[in-house]
């Protein structure tokens, strides 16, 4: 018999029961919820008469809705503070563990988890929530679901699920300096389109993958549902071990020796085969930006903006001219040309403790270029805070960037923070579809790194070779 | 959950590539703690122009396209967010069903949770009826999920294939939840073996 791959044993020690017709009953170790996708299934749970199964393996939090100035006036939006409220009295009914907008632990859902120590790995995880694919960077399986299955983990604990294919992305070689994370994600779906991975879960193997800290794998596996993955995910290795060992909710003493050990197993086996396999060099990777209206509308800093007339396939062309004309941008000009007028640093992507300590590095003793609104949310409370140890709140607020509290923010813009019509943003968030970050506002996805160099010469620059125009 | 068996109805056309859930149902629609009304932010920003008026070119703002039960895709319908508020706002708008050459997988699953079907067609197929939708007027297609078919008006009916358990949940307007339930010995089971194998799961 072949060897198995690290997704398939996490999957086999996971069904419940199988079913007929090729469905999988597959149990579920932890679930995140949050405002927007949870109202409707607390509501069907109550009217089926159900209860909840494990009220203790659920972590619970508003991010999306919650304003990031000062929130001590509560929150403005009736509506947003409704659906807050909505999910706080659900939580208390159930008795279920949440981190209401006072508490220092608040912050993005997908910060939070790794945060706590609620993400493990080898585990299943699943919130209404896309980017729960940021949680694989553990070795766990971690999937976004819609509302009817978060209904259904709620009352079940587990999920009918068909075993998705596997694909292996393969990262080998050193990233050159100034790229991240980030930059390899971007690639990535530059590479395989948005559709790219549909139907697989993704293992991301290479040494470049294991020379990535936690934050990074992150960042990494955040954006695999950009690629359209089911899941992404990274074998779990002494980086991990360190990361989790001691985490609030992280077993301690002979258990979590116990559970390394065990973790150490799940590894994918060297005679495992893959569905699919995709390579890449580290050393080709240059930073990236998008130009589009989807992640895989992108290319490196280095590069021009697509002209459409020099595409054959008509859908694709149509598609192309479709988002420049939407993102208002001229075929053919270079990349660096492109002017911004907002900078955000933040998001389930960027904006944990490693991505502002980067960020900051870049914008230490320098200004944002006079045309540039920027700003600085970090993903947590808890990274605000150590952030504000390190100084690194003032290194952002002397170079003229706002320093927020922590959200989804301008990620989505269901905040007062948002683009307004023809505004355009570098921003270190994972969508740049159309109205995303506000209606007719014009977002480039780029990393940390490049975020801080276009605030501050106010339009893109190749970082590997940046000069700053200023003292 | 309603059961879906034989929809017959009129069909629209959405001729872009990965229409993402953002599109579908625009963030300012997500902060209702219902599942009802949404078909008001129904790809919103594309229904309007930047000044707010209707934008006339939309399928939704075309009289010959009022009552549209079926809705015609390219690749990759339905990426990006999780939001089963895009299904929902799709079924109150009167939309059974969507057809397309692909789907992402998290809409993909969250139409069958709401009684809805998505149709996968090959290229050819999709191009040909993107072509007829067009061209003709008050065009309709019967779609029957206990044959897998959909019959044209011109006489032709193309097969697709679906998940034989997703299916049958579909024709008999299954609660899914429900059917887990059925299996609690099973759950339990297998919880009190992982309690041994992993205990650090249950220790949290
Ligand atoms: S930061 Fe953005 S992508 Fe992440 S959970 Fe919040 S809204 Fe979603």
């Amino acid at each position: 018999m072949s060897g198995q791959t690290m997704f398939e044993k996490i999957w086999d020690a996971h069904v419940v029961r199988e079913n007929e017709a090729g469905t999988t009953l597959l149990y579920i170790d932890r679930h995140l919820v949050h405002e927007v996708t949870s109202p409707q299934a607390f509501e069907g749970l109550k009217l089926a008469g159900r209860t909840v199964r494990h009220p203790e393996f659920i972590l619970a939090v508003p991010d999306h809705n919650v304003p990031t100035t000062d929130r001590s006036h509560g929150i403005t939006d009736p509506i947003s503070a409704k659906q807050i409220e909505t999910l706080e009295n659900n939580c208390r009914e159930w008795g279920i563990p949440f981190f209401g907008l006072a508490d220092q632990r608040q912050g993005i859902v997908h910060v939070i988890g790794p945060e706590q120590g609620f993400t493990l790995p080898g585990m299943t995880i699943v919130c209404g929530d896309s980017h729960t694919s940021t949680h694989g960077a553990f070795g766990a399986l971690a999937f976004g679901i819609g509302t009817s299955e978060v209904e259904h983990v709620l009352s079940t604990q587990c999920l009918l699920q068909t075993k998705p294919l596997t694909l292996l992305v393969q990262v080998d070689g050193t990233l050159s300096q100034h790229c991240s994370a980030k930059d390899i994600i971007l690639a990535i779906i530059a590479r395989i389109g948005t559709a790219g991975a549909t139907g697989y879960v993704v293992e991301y193997a290479g040494d470049t993958i294991r020379a990535l800290s936690m934050e990074g794998r992150m960042t990494l596996c955040n954006m695999s549902i950009e690629a359209g993955a089911r899941a992404g995910m990274i074998a779990p290795d002494k980086h991990t071990f360190d990361y989790v060992c001691g985490r609030p909710l992280a077993p301690t003493g002979k258990v979590f020796d116990d559970a390394v050990e065990s973790w150490r197993q799940l590894n994918t086996d060297s005679d495992a085969t893959f569905n699919k396999v995709v390579e890449l060099q580290a050393a080709d990777i240059a930073p990236q930006v998008t130009w589009g209206t989807n992640p895989g509308m992108g290319t490196a800093v280095d590069q021009r903006v697509p002209d459409p007339r020099s595409i054959q396939d008509n859908a694709v062309r149509a598609a192309t001219q479709q988002a420049l004309d939407y993102m208002g941008l001229t075929p053919g000009i270079p990349m660096t040309e492109i002017a911004i007028d907002k900078a955000f640093i933040g998001s389930c992507t960027n904006a944990r403790i490693e991505d502002l300590r980067l960020a900051a590095s870049y914008a230490k003793g320098k200004k944002v270029h006079q045309r540039v609104h920027a700003m600085v949310v970090p993903g947590s409370g808890l990274v605000k805070m150590q952030a504000e140890d390190e100084g690194l709140d003032q290194v952002f607020q002397e170079a003229g960037f706002e320093w927020r509290e922590a959200g989804c923010s301008m990620c989505l813009a269901m905040n007062p923070d948002v683009l307004r019509p023809g505004e355009r943003c570098a921003s270190t968030s994972n969508r740049n579809f159309e109205g995303r970050q506000g209606k007719g506002g014009r977002t480039h996805l780029v990393s940390p790194a490049m975020a801080v160099a276009a605030a501050i010469e106010g339009h893109f620059v190749d970082i590997r070779s940046w000069t700053p125009s200023q003292p | 959950m309603d059961p879906f068996t034989t929809v017959t109805g009129l069909v629209a056309s959405l001729d872009r590539l990965n229409v993402d859930t953002d599109q579908i149902i625009p963030k300012q629609y997500l902060k209702t703690i219902k599942r009802t009304g949404l078909k008001e932010g129904l790809f919103y920003d594309w229904r309007h122009t930047s000044d707010g008026s209707l934008d006339p070119t939309f399928f939704m703002n075309q009289p010959r396209f009022s009552g549209t039960s079926i809705l015609l895709g390219r690749d990759n319908f339905g990426c990006g967010s999780s939001r089963e508020h895009a299904p929902w706002a799709l079924l109150d708008y009167g939309i059974r069903c969507v057809i397309a050459p692909s789907f992402a997988d998290i809409f993909y699953n969250n139409c069958f949770q709401n009684g809805m079907l998505p149709i996968v067609l090959p290229d050819g197929d999709i191009n040909a009826l993107f072509d007829t939708v067009t061209a003709t007027e008050g065009y309709q297609l019967t779609v029957n999920l206990d044959a897998q078919s959909i019959s044209t008006p011109e006489g032709n009916v193309l097969q697709f294939t679906i998940d034989p358990f997703r299916k049958s949940c579909l024709l008999n307007g299954l609660d899914t939840i429900g059917l887990t339930l059925q299996h609690e010995g099973d759950i339990a089971a297998y919880e009190a073996k992982q309690k041994l194998a992993a205990p650090w799961l249950f220790s949290g």
